[in-house]
Formats: C-alpha cells, structure tokens, sequence
C-alpha cells in the first residue's frame, strides 16, 4: 500500500528573539524520517522538548511561534506540501489534514457556537454543503458519545466540560473527512475517568471513519492503547521507531526501557500505626460565597509516614491541604497536630507551628520569586525560621542543596536557568529548610516529564528517610500512590470514599468511585483498553 | 508539553513593542464574573436575580454603580470649590473692598447660609438641569453652557470621528506589519506623540500651518453667525491637535490588544483549518479584541471631551474649557461647579457605556450555562 505521509529526513530550526541580544537559531527536530499508511496510526512519544508537537505541526506545513521547517520533505499523497506555498497550504489545512490540539478548551474561540465552528472548516473549503455538514457533525457527536447530540452544537465552548470539549475538537477535526489526524495531547488536560471515554471515543471514530492519525503523548501507556506504530523521540531526535508490539514488549533502545519500566518500583507500606502526627477529624471547609468543598473528612497520618490522597480536579484534595495550612479555615471540626489542636486560621499559629508544616507547590515556576537566586529562595526560611545569616545560612543553604543532589553551583542561578526539575529540588529544599515534621506536597510531579517525575520521587523517599519527614501526598495518578504511600485517602467530590493503609485501599472489595479510578488508569499492556471497555459494556448489559 | 511552545514567548514579543505589548487590560472572558446558574436557587430577590440572569443584574449594578459615583463626585466638587483659597466678594470689589461691601455681596450671593443647605439647594437645582446664575454676568449657567457644551461636543467629535478609525485601521496595519519597519514607524511616531503635551503640539501647529503656510486659521473662535464650512475650517487645528494626542494612546492599545487574541490558541485552529487570513482577522481574532478595545476607545472619548479645556484655551475657542478656565480665575462659583459636574457626568457615562458593550461583548454573560 502506497504511503499516505511519508516525512523524510525533516529538519526544524526556529528564531528566537532574546530582548536586547541578537536572535538566536535553534534546532528543534533533526533528521526525523517516517511514514503512515491509511488507516494506521503511529504514535510519537517523549517528553517535553522532544519536538513530538513540532513534527506533527509539520504534517500542516505549519510552524509554531518562530518555528520553520527548514530542511526534508512531507510527502502526502506523493506530494511535497512544503513547496506549497501560502495558498497551495490552505487546500491541505482543514481538508486533508485535520488538528486536535491539547487544551480545546483554548482552541474553541471563545465567541461562536460549537456547532458552527465543528462544521466551519467543512464548508469553507466547500467539502459539503450545510445541511451535509450539520448531519455529518450530529453523526460525530454521537459516535463520539456527546450527551444530546442534536442539541449539542448550539452550545458555546463554556457551556461545556472540559472532556465535551475534547471530543468536540476531535468531531471538529473529523468532520471535512481528511485523510489524516494530529491528535496533539488530547487526553493529558483530562482526569483519568474522563481520558478513558475520549480514548475510546477517539479509538472508536477512527475506526469508524478509517482515517490515519498521528498519536502525539508523553504517555506510553495510552499511545499502546491506540497507536499500531510508535516512534520514541528525545531531543528532537528520533530514539527508536517500531511496532506498538516490539517498542512495549521489546524495546532496543536504554531510553525506551527506562519510559517503559518507569515507577514499576513499589514500596513496602509501613504497617506502625502508633505514634500519629496529624489528625484530621470530621472537618468541612468551603469558600466565601457559601459554596461547600469538603463535608466531614476524617483522616490521620503516623510519624514519618506518607498519606497519599487521590481524587480528580475539583474533589477537594488541594482545598484540604489549604485547610491544614491554616489559609482556609474550616467551618467544622478540627486539626490536631502533634497531640496538641492547631489552631484554625493561619494568623493565630505560632512561628514553631508554622515552621512544622511546610508545602510544595505543583508549578515551582510559579511559586519561586523569579527575580531572587537559589541562595535568596532557599536562604530565606532559614534566616525567618532560626535567625542564620552571612556565612552560617550560606554553608546552611549547601547542605540543603547537597540534600537534594544538586551543587554548590547552582547556589547564584535564578529560577529561569534552571529546569523543572531542578526547580522543584529547590522547592523541595526550600520545604526542607525550616526543617518541618509534616511536608504537604501538592501534585510536585504532574508537570513533569516521567523520568524526571520518578527522580523528584526517590529523592522525597531519600529525605524521608533520613530525616523522618512525614508527607501528604495530593495526586490524581494512581502510579504514584501505589510507589510511595503508606496510607491512602480516596476522595471524590470533597467527600472521603476510602481511607486506610495501601495494602487495602487498593485491593479489593472496592467501592464504585475506587473501582472506577483504578480501572481508568492506563497499563502498559497491549489491549488493555478494549479488555477495560469489554468489561464495562458487559456490566452495564448486565445491569 | 509541546515542543515549540517555549519558543511562542519571545518570538511574539520582542523589540520595539516593549511597551504596547504587554498592556494591563482585562481579559476579554473574565472567569471571575461568571456566576454557576445550576442547582436549587435559594436567597433574596437580588440574589436570584442575579444568577437568573447574571447579564442584567452586571448592567443594573453598573447603572447603579455610575448614579452613586456621579452623586460622590458632586460632593467633592462642591466640597473642592468651598475650600479654594480667595473668594468672589474680594476679587470682585478689587481694590474697594471694605468689609461691608464684602459682607454684602456675600449675603446677596446666599453665601451666608449654611454649607449643607447650599449643597442640597445646588443639587436640587442641578438635578432639575438648573445650575443657577453666574455670580460675573448674571446670566443663567444652563443657558451659557447649552452654548457652549454644543461647541465643545462640535470639536469632540470630529475629533472622534478622525481618530477612532484612524487609530483601529494603523493598529491592525501595525499588526499585520508586526516588527516589521511600518510597525516600527507608526510605534515611534505614536510614542513622539504621546511625549509631547497638547498644549506644544497646538502651538507647534499654529506655528507651522497658521504663522509659517497661512494655510490654517488661528484663532479658532466660532461665531453664531458662522455656516458649517466656515466652522470646519476654524476648528481644523485644534481637531488635528486633540487627533495627535489620542491618535497614538489608541493605536497602541488597539494593536496590543489584537496581538493578544492573534497569538491564542483558537486563532492558531482558525488558522490550521485552513481559512483565509480575512476571515480569521474578521471572524476569529475581531470579536474577542472588541472588549479592550472598546474600553480604550470610551476612555480616550472620555479624555477627548474633558481634555479640550486646554485645548480651547490655547486655540480661543468658546466651549466649555475656556468657560470653566474664565470662571475660575473670578471665582465664579456656580459655573466652576456646573462644569465640573458636567466633566464628571460625561467621563463617568463614557466609561460605563464601555463597561456595558464589554460585558455585552462577553459570551460567557450573554449565555450563562
């Protein structure tokens, strides 16, 4: 079968204009080669600043932001789109190839309806007529599995979810019938509940509709799921490129092992109950405007111990981690910490017990002043919490820096010279700093890359033990939870489903909301999907 | 996440854009005025009013909002003027002023009664469109400034009417040319522009084009008896003069505002379905810019009919500026009041107008969920 895009040897430079500096030219993708035939799908994989999104863009002849492609062709159909130019493109964009971007909640313009803007790109290049596209459009909302499909147009992008959304754009980009499909990240803004449906949502329209697609994520368990080919990129550079099959079952390369067995590791929970450090009981906090997050949660953690806490966006885990910090108040019930009862608002704790709880953030980004040095960040806990200056708080600071495994020679950088990871080392120490009994973390991993995320992890389990650091962990990645935790709370819509040691919370009998987490997690397994979808239509049937 | 993300940034905004780039406006779909309409509605009348129909209770709030804020500033204004040094009486008798002549006047202007009964007569009036007589001419306040109000909306507005498209078309022109040598022209001409003070550029232009060319006339004071023609050309500096210096405020805000709707998500999709650059710029990128825009068009109207004082004064002209500038130096109480008033009216409805069309502008308000 002939080659329906076929890349050869794509070379991606972009410009970038530093302010007061002349510009600067970087290489984004080097030497990239592959092709798709109809109907398939290969998946591109690897983290960020692969240049996965950077190649897929180049199957639209299209450059992000300063980005050219300025060597090798793309071939669709036999014919180099490159040498289009501005006109000859716009019969390709729309038509031929279609875009599903990462967050559609920014790629719906925020001023039409859903339904004009699914079927705009349909009409414009006169594919269909209206009436045509609007049937085709009620066609995809409903393989789609959107609630009232006839309806569902008339909406405007807010009036929907975030997963609506995502498989909006997915409908948007199936409508003009193309040929082939960039799917840009579609499911990693989503809860894994909601990645499940528009996975298979997804998988189902392309089967459906037989078109081809370019599977861009960092997640190899979900491009397993849907992808028949995987390409494995690192630095712009292709890494190895096979079957879905040989790449999860037999990778070649080091790098692709190390994403393939990535958090395999899983910790023994400690069984030491004694000795609890914080106790959370029957607390139910909300905000200003009467609206109620958490009812009634009871929780406790042991000394030196991880409570991890899982649920999805909007279950009320980073409300209760604003409510143990003292910044929201809680309505009801209380918090004892130590065996003394803390008091409620931030404003009536003392310096020691502030010093005691101390909290990561998930952007490091955002939670460093970007025009102060490692050594201000890190520096500045210690001289607040114990008075250190001048050379004292310096050798204070590389100790701390040494803790997280990272040199003396970052003592000067500023936050924007350092990468996320190493961003987050400095929050860590900078937690580490005042030299807390309890760290709340809240999700210090879900923006980073796999591999990074996974050193970030085994460093907290290092600090852990050798400073006896007790931590609550707030995630919504059941992975993570399964490495590291001793204890595990489940909550779901701001109340407690399940709450207990590892061992249990995680194993059966479970709960509806458990189960349904659990089974929406991704697994590094062929077939996994349809095995997971078989089993929910054969429960639905047989209710 | 993606792999020329980062590079989005600086290849955006660099160079001379430095300052128009990255302006402070308000984002054209504010998340924090959105209120959720779902669920049992419990509470007072407003209370449910307001999450029924969330637009009409924002529109009522700002109506309500401009009423007290007008009410507030007659207070100041009234306040502001009792508390100037020096007082009509004496600058009126000059050099014979003895204190019984000055304890006269005072009493024949009701300026012995007490402060509140003053202010609450004042307001009666001014409410009713009254403004009282001048204490120089005798005349009534209303009628003088129904003259000239007319004369000063007559040069606002064709002032308005050159600079407001004007100001879009160089601000998409701008864009369209982004960093690119015509953007970095009309960037350096608006920022001489915006430099300079209106009083400079009026003298500078009466220098070249009234003095030097003989093109222009100077001054530019109208007369009853005056046509149409003959106003349009006597005004034609102090319009080009108020143009200069507003031209340059909106260009700039309209281009920075438009540059942020071109450089998101959605105009990118517009852009990979393929779609002409008209129709993204008319369609995709135009409805979202229409709310900074619009509040950067109202408050340089705003700026325009309160900003003419010095204009007037440096061109002669009978609007409302020179009135108040005239009244102030003889103390004359009333009509200082009345046009401060009137300033304040017009840039606290400007300014609401924009509020409202933005909000208007919103989808997110126009259909709740």
């Amino acid at each position: 079968m002939p080659d329906l895009l076929s890349v050869k040897n794509l070379k991606i430079e972009a410009t970038s204009y530093p302010p007061g500096e002349p510009p600067k030219t970087v290489t984004l993708v080097e030497n990239v080669s592959f092709d798709v035939q109809k109907g398939k799908v290969l998946g591109l994989i690897g983290e960020s600043g692969a240049g996965k999104s950077t190649i897929g863009l180049s199957a639209l002849a299209y450059g992000r932001g300063g980005a050219a492609i300025t060597g090798g062709q793309v071939l669709l159909n036999g014919k180099d789109i490159l040498t289009l130019g501005r006109d000859g493109v716009r019969t390709i964009r729309g038509c031929k190839v279609c875009y599903v971007a990462q967050s559609a909640a920014a790629a719906f313009n925020p001023a039409h309806k859903l339904g004009d803007q699914v079927i705009e790109a349909a009409l414009r290049h006169k594919i269909m007529s209206r009436p045509e596209a609007e049937k085709r459009a009620l066609y995809l909302f409903k393989v789609l599995g959107l609630p009232n499909p006839e309806t569902f147009g008339d909406r405007y992008p807010h009036q929907v979810s975030g997963g609506q959304l995502q498989r909006a754009m997915t409908a948007m980009a199936l409508c003009p019938n193309p040929e082939l499909i960039v799917f840009d990240e579609p499911t990693t803004a989503l809860d894994v509940t909601t990645q499940i449906d528009v996975l298979a949502a997804i998988k189902h329209a392309i089967e459906e509709t037989h078109t081809a697609a370019l599977y861009i994520t960092h997640d190899l368990a979900v491009v397993a799921q849907i992808s028949d080919d995987i390409m494995v990129l690192r630095h712009g550079k292709t890494v190895e490129y096979g079957t879905t099959k040989q790449i999860i079952e037999a990778p070649n390369q080091d790098y692709t092992r190390a994403l393939v067995s990535v958090r395999q590791t899983k910790r023994e929970e400690a069984r030491d109950q004694s000795n609890t450090l914080l106790n959370i009981e029957h607390v139910s906090a909300g905000y200003a405007n009467g609206f109620k997050v958490l009812h009634d949660v009871s929780m406790h953690l042991p000394k030196g111990q991880t409570l991890a806490i899982v649920g999805e966006s909007g279950s009320g885990k980073s409300t209760l981690a604003r409510v143990i910090t003292g910044l929201l108040p809680p309505q009801e019930g209380k918090i004892t910490f130590d065996g003394k009862e803390l008091p409620r608002a931030l404003s009536g704790r003392t310096k020691d017990e502030l010093r005691r709880v101390q909290m990561i953030y998930q952007m490091a980004d955002t939670a460093m002043n970007p025009r102060q040095t490692v050594r201000d960040i890190i520096g500045r806990p210690i001289s607040f919490y114990y008075g250190l200056h001048g050379a004292k708080k310096t050798e204070r600071v590389r100790q701390l820096l040494d803790q997280i495994e990272m040199g003396d020679r970052f003592l000067d950088r500023y936050p924007a010279e350092l990468s996320g990871g190493q961003k987050q080392r400095v929050a860590i120490a900078r937690a580490l700093a005042a030299k807390p009994e309890l760290i709340l973390c809240d999700e210090p991993t879900s923006a980073l890359d796999p591999l990074v995320a996974e050193g970030i992890l085994n460093l907290l389990m290092k600090l852990q033990e050798e400073t006896a650091v007790s931590y609550v962990f707030i995630t919504h990645d059941i992975a993570i939870v399964r490495a590291i935790a001793d204890s595990v709370a489940v909550m779901h819509r701001g109340k407690l489903v399940r709450f207990g040691p590892k061992s249990k919370v995680l194993s059966p009998p479970f709960d509806d909301y458990t189960d349904l987490l659990l089974k929406s997690v991704p697994e590094m397994e062929l077939g996994w999907l349809e095995k997971v979808l078989t089993t929910r239509r054969m429960e639905s049937a047989g209710n | 996440m993606t792999g020329g993300g980062p590079l989005t940034g600086p290849a955006l905004t660099t160079g001379m854009g430095a300052g128009g780039d990255s302006p402070s406006q308000p984002a054209p779909a504010s998340g924090a005025m959105v209120t959720p309409t779902t669920g049992v509605v419990t509470g007072t009348f407003w209370r449910r009013f307001t999450l029924r129909r969330p637009l009409a209770a924002l529109i009522i709030q700002r109506l309500g909002l401009s009423v007290g804020l007008l009410f507030a500033v007659s207070l100041m204004i009234f306040g502001g003027v009792e508390a100037l040094p020096g007082d009509f009486a004496t600058t009126y008798l000059g050099q014979s002023a003895t204190p019984q002549a000055v304890e006269n006047i005072r009493k024949d202007l009701g300026l012995d009664k007490p402060l509140t009964e003053r202010y609450l007569n004042w307001l009666g009036g001014a409410v009713k469109g009254d403004f009282g007589t001048s204490w120089a001419s005798k005349n009534s306040v209303s009628e003088q400034i129904g003259k000239r109000l007319g004369n000063s909306l007559f040069l606002a507005f064709f002032a308005a009417l050159i600079s407001v498209p004007l100001a879009v078309a160089l601000g998409m022109l701008a864009v369209q040319y982004r960093n690119r040598l015509p953007d970095k022209i009309i960037n350096v001409i608006s920022l001489a522009a915006i430099s300079l003070p209106e009083f400079f550029v009026g003298y500078l232009l009466i220098l070249f084009f009234a003095v030097q060319l003989g093109v222009a006339t100077f001054p530019a004071t109208v007369y009853d008896s005056m046509g149409f023609g003959e106003r349009l050309s006597a005004i034609a500096l102090p319009v080009a003069t108020l143009v200069l210096v507003v031209l340059a405020h909106m260009m700039r805000m309209t281009r920075a505002a438009i540059l942020n709707v071109m450089s998101s998500a959605y105009v990118e999709t517009a852009e990979l379905k393929g779609l002409s650059a008209f129709r993204i710029i008319a369609k995709h990128a135009a409805p979202n810019a229409v709310a900074p825009v619009i509040n950067v068009i109202a408050l340089n109207l705003a700026y325009l009919v309160v900003g003419v004082v010095v204009v007037e004064v440096v061109f002669v002209y009978p609007g409302m500026g020179q009135y108040m500038v005239d009244a102030v130096t003889v103390r004359d109480m009333p009509v200082v009041q009345a046009c401060g008033l009137i300033f304040a009216a017009f840039y606290i409805f400007l300014n609401m107008a924009a509020d409202i069309l933005a909000i208007l502008a919103n989808p997110r308000l126009r259909h709740p969920r």
